[in-house]
This record gives C-alpha cells, sequence and structure tokens, in this order.
C-alpha cells in the first residue's frame, strides 16, 4: 500500500502575477516575441480560409 | 533491477477528405495507406518493401492487468480485415477503427522513439503526398496528429513500456497514477476550449492538453469508452511469465520534440523507480479523474489538487517530488535502465529544466513545449485582431496546429527546437533499430518479404516453398538485435539458411 503522506514542506517561493499573461522579460523572449510579430504579420496567408466551415466539417469518429 | 525500459508509441491520425462528400474515414485511410506502400513497391530501392499482413494470433487486448475478465464483452475488438502493413524499420502502419495508426518498432532509449516519432510523420506526409497525386483534381486527403475533433470525439495516441512482471500491478497502478495526471503540464499539446459537458469558453478558454477530458475511470481495460487514466490492457507480446507492458492512454499526440522526449523519458525512469520501489515518498490523489482535469484546465499551474487524507500539492511540487526522487535513484544505481547515463543523463537535465522554466514564467518554453507554442500563437492571433476565444478562428488555428501538410502546419512555423535531425529521420522511415528485436523483424523483410507471409510483434512466418510455414518467435524483446544476429543476417543468402541457422 502507497503511504498517505500529507504534503510537508513549503510552496517554493513564486511572484504572484498571472503567469501565463507575463511576458517573457528575457533575451530569448524578447527574441521570440519579436519572432511571433513577425509570424503574426505573415499568418494569414496560411490559416484556413473559411475557419467556420472547416471547424464544422472535421468530424473523426471511432477513435481510441 | 529495474527491467530494461523497451519502448514504443502508437499514434491514430486524424484523417479529414477534401471536397470529397461523405467521405468514409476508413476508405481514405486504407487510401492513405495502400498508396504509400504501392509507392515503396514501385521505386525499386535497395530495401523492397514487404506486402506483409500482421499476423493476429497473439492479440489478445482484452486481457486484464487485475486478472479479471468480466469486461470481455467490452473489450477492444481486433479488426483483421482492414489494411495492415509492417514495414521494414519494424512498425506497423495500419487502418485501426476510423484512422491511419502507425506503430513505431521497439526502441531501447526516449531518443530512439523521439527520432521513429519523426520518422512516423515523414511517413505519413509521404503518404499524403503519394494520396493525393492520385485523387480526382481537388480532392485531398489531409492528417492531423492531434487528439480530438473539438466535438467530443477523441483519438489516441499510446505509449508502451516493458516492464517486470513480477512487481505488483497494484503498486504500478497507485504510483504512476500522480505521474500521469501531473505530467500533463510538460506533455500537452494545448487545446482552445474544452469538450467537457457544460464547461463554457469562458470557464475554460485554453487548456494545457488535448485529452484530459476524456477521461471518467482511474483504472480500466477500455481506450475508447469510459477512458480511465490507467489502462490494465495485458498483452505483453513478449514472454508473459517474465514480462508486461504497461500501455498508457493517457498522452496527448506531440510536434514537439523535447514534449515527446519528456512524455516517454521521465516516464519510463519513474516506472523504474516503481519496480525497485525507490520513490521517496507516494502521495494519493482524492480524486484523480478531476485532479486531470484540473491540472489540463490551470494555465497558472498553481491550483493545489486535493490529497487523500487532505492536504494538497500542486501539479508541480508532484513533479518535483517525482524529479528529486529519479536524481538520486540516478546517482545511486545509473541509467542503465533507460538507455545509459548519456540520454538518461539527458532526460534528468530537460526535465529540471521545463520544471524550473513552468515555474518561473511557462512562456519562456514556447520554443520547447507544444502547449505553450500554441497558447503563444493563438493567444497573439488573438490579441492582434481583437477576438474571443469561442472566435471560431481560434478553433481552426488549433487544429491547424497540427496539420501534417508542411505547407500548411502551423507548428513547422513557430521555430520549436528539435532533438533528431531529418536527414537520421529519414533513414529511420526504412531502417530499424538496432538494438532491439525491431532489427530482426525489419532486416529479414529487407532480405526475405517474399518469404514472410505475416509478422508480428512477436513472431515471424516465413514460407519457404513445400515445407509448412515455419514460425520464428521472438519473446524477448532485447534479442534479435544487431549485435545478436547482424552477422548471421549477413552471411544468410536465402531464408531457408537462416531458418536452418537458427533451428527452427
Amino acid at each position: 500500500m502507497p503511504e498517505r503522506t500529507q504534503k510537508q514542506r513549503p510552496a517554493p517561493q513564486r511572484s504572484e502575477e498571472a503567469l501565463v499573461d507575463t511576458p517573457a522579460k528575457s533575451e530569448a523572449g524578447e527574441k521570440l516575441k519579436a519572432d511571433l510579430d513577425d509570424l503574426l504579420d505573415e499568418i494569414d496567408d496560411v490559416l484556413e480560409t473559411n475557419a467556420e466551415d472547416f471547424v464544422k466539417s472535421y468530424i473523426q469518429k471511432g477513435g481510441q | 533491477m529495474a527491467l530494461r525500459k523497451i519502448l514504443g508509441m502508437e499514434t491514430e491520425f486524424g484523417i479529414f477528405h477534401r471536397r470529397a462528400g461523405d467521405s468514409n474515414p476508413i476508405a481514405a485511410s486504407s487510401v492513405l495507406i495502400n498508396a504509400y506502400i504501392n509507392s515503396l513497391d514501385r521505386s525499386g530501392t535497395a530495401s523492397p518493401i514487404p506486402r506483409v499482413g500482421w499476423d493476429f494470433v497473439d492479440e489478445t487486448p482484452a486481457n486484464d492487468a487485475r486478472g479479471l475478465n468480466l469486461f470481455t464483452a467490452m473489450a477492444p475488438e481486433v479488426e483483421i480485415h482492414l489494411v495492415n502493413a509492417v514495414l521494414t524499420n519494424g512498425a506497423r502502419y495500419y487502418v485501426d477503427h476510423a484512422h491511419p495508426e502507425l506503430s513505431t518498432p521497439e526502441c531501447a532509449d526516449p531518443l530512439t522513439v523521439v527520432l521513429y516519432d519523426r520518422a512516423a510523420e515523414m511517413i505519413l506526409v509521404e503518404s499524403m503526398r503519394q494520396a493525393n497525386a492520385a485523387l480526382p483534381e481537388g480532392e485531398e486527403i489531409v492528417v492531423y496528429k492531434n487528439n480530438s475533433d473539438r466535438k467530443g470525439n477523441s483519438y489516441g495516441t499510446h505509449e508502451n513500456y516493458l516492464m517486470d512482471r513480477t512487481t505488483p500491478f497494484s503498486r504500478v497502478v497507485a504510483q504512476i497514477m500522480p505521474h500521469f495526471v501531473t505530467r500533463q503540464i510538460y506533455t500537452g499539446a494545448g487545446k482552445v476550449g474544452s469538450e467537457a459537458v457544460g464547461i463554457s469558453s469562458e470557464q475554460v478558454p485554453f487548456q494545457i492538453t488535448q485529452r484530459a477530458d476524456f477521461f471518467e475511470e482511474q483504472v480500466g481495460l477500455e481506450t475508447t469508452l469510459k477512458r480511465p487514466i490507467v489502462n490494465t490492457r495485458d498483452e505483453p507480446h513478449a514472454d508473459a511469465k517474465k514480462y508486461r507492458r504497461l500501455h498508457v492512454i493517457v498522452g496527448d499526440a506531440n510536434l514537439s520534440q523535447v514534449s515527446t522526449f519528456l512524455k516517454i523519458g521521465p516516464t519510463a525512469l519513474v516506472l523504474c523507480l516503481v519496480e525497485d520501489d525507490c520513490l521517496d515518498r507516494t502521495f494519493v490523489l482524492k480524486d484523480p479523474v478531476l485532479a486531470m482535469r484540473q491540472v489540463s484546465y490551470d494555465l497558472s499551474l498553481r491550483r493545489p489538487l486535493e490529497l487523500d487524507g487532505g492536504g494538497s500539492i500542486t501539479a508541480l511540487d508532484m513533479q518535483w517530488e517525482y524529479f528529486r526522487s529519479a536524481q538520486r535513484y540516478a546517482e545511486s544505481r545509473g541509467l542503465d535502465c533507460i538507455g545509459g547515463e548519456e540520454v538518461g543523463g539527458e532526460v534528468l537535465r530537460r526535465w529540471e529544466h521545463v520544471l524550473t522554466a513552468l515555474e518561473s514564467d511557462p512562456m519562456q518554453l514556447a520554443d520547447q513545449l507544444d502547449w505553450v507554442a500554441k497558447y503563444r500563437l493563438i493567444n497573439g492571433y488573438r490579441e492582434r485582431h481583437d477576438l474571443r476565444w469561442n472566435d471560431a478562428r481560434m478553433a481552426a488555428m488549433d487544429l491547424q496546429y497540427h496539420d501534417m501538410r508542411p505547407a500548411k502546419s502551423l507548428f513547422s512555423r513557430l521555430g520549436v527546437e528539435t532533438l533528431v535531425d531529418d536527414a537520421d529521420a529519414a533513414v529511420a522511415m526504412s531502417e530499424p533499430p538496432e538494438d532491439t528485436r525491431a532489427y530482426f523483424r525489419g532486416k529479414c523483410l529487407q532480405k526475405w518479404s517474399d518469404d514472410i507471409v505475416a509478422a508480428n510483434w512477436d513472431s515471424m512466418v516465413f514460407d519457404i516453398g513445400d515445407d509448412p510455414l515455419r514460425r520464428v518467435p521472438m519473446m524477448e524483446p532485447t534479442r534479435g538485435t544487431k549485435a545478436h544476429v547482424g552477422s548471421l543476417l549477413a552471411e544468410c543468402e536465402t531464408s531457408s539458411e537462416l531458418l536452418r541457422r537458427l533451428g527452427s
């Protein structure tokens, strides 16, 4: 039988702002952001043209 | 000592026949796979492709690891009439239910799984190219590597881990369950919204995994209904007295190779700790099924999960617990069980790195983890165009992230880090791994495909003329390697010579 243990150590320190909405501040983060801007500039050429029809018609039955 | 973890993955791909009216997905899957097999036949390259079918004699998906046999009526069906091919890299490529499915060959370390998963993607890409060249003008078969159609229909990406039969299955269930629930924070492929009943886009605009919405039980045999977190299918495809194969259905299909590596590597290592009973502490979640969704819905990664008997822990802290136990285990016992110090050290290094980054700012991992890469792209588009999360364009981008057409794939535009070279993966489309029995299977198919009438994971059946059919058993996944049989296979000119020398 597994030992039943309550959490014993304190949670690691973490900043309080919402993590997901915090922009990356590092140099790598800045580059990622610039890359994302470039990508968003050109992505409309690639996206499915009729999003609603596409989403509606994508049906997959009989999977595990 | 923990058993060397022989590993594999099975991916069911989404398939969409565009501009074909009411197309049948089973027919489209057959067209797709046959187009690939036929193209190899025509190429006449050094690897003659086998017209070798799958041998179902040892398929027993209804066996339950708990020793129960109550659920036979609900057990998975084995469909034996559909396209079912064995490739020269040792993989199986077939129509399963209504999807094209590719099972990698047996691999002896997590990085090799990544290589053969990438090879599988390239096989599907080539299959689309071949199939679409023969379709009527305007029609197109498109394959998606994801796990949901966003309408409540899910299809799986399964993992397999060879385990020691002597480890009590109850211990496996108890000790791996919290890992399956909490590893989602780095294995998830991300999803816009939720398919769970009664959950609105306001409540869950975006979640970490594709699959969490579909799990209803803690433990069970099912794969298509009432999916369990720990699947009990007991079908080792090897010597059943020595081995079990843990069949894992709880994971997502990943495009990111880092995510795939971290889906397989830490899980394989944790299973070694389970076999050797080396986890420092074991936690019991109060409601693992609920916790699956709590983890997937919580992008802040801060939500505490209730423990049985009181107390709580976050998914991140649970993963730190597993990581620290694994680190101590590696220091005292080494990492041979997952392929040696080099690949095992990389598993620990990357595992620690993602946990550290998830703790400070998950968005740092946008070039490594699927869910972060997808969130960043879709949320960036949403903010730029001032869209709501329930806008159809968000859902369409979610699906298109997984589009396997190189020109349409959103994933491939994101600059996500790779762990294997495409040149090596191109070789792995037809060459087997050298350090498992897949080597024997693949090499025999390359050399004597005309003499092989059927193959499966643990045997091959030869027809060498007037004699009765000969079955060569392969019950040991770590035998039949290049080291074992490489020179034998090179020396034999004919399959009858091989069979004579094997003494079968």
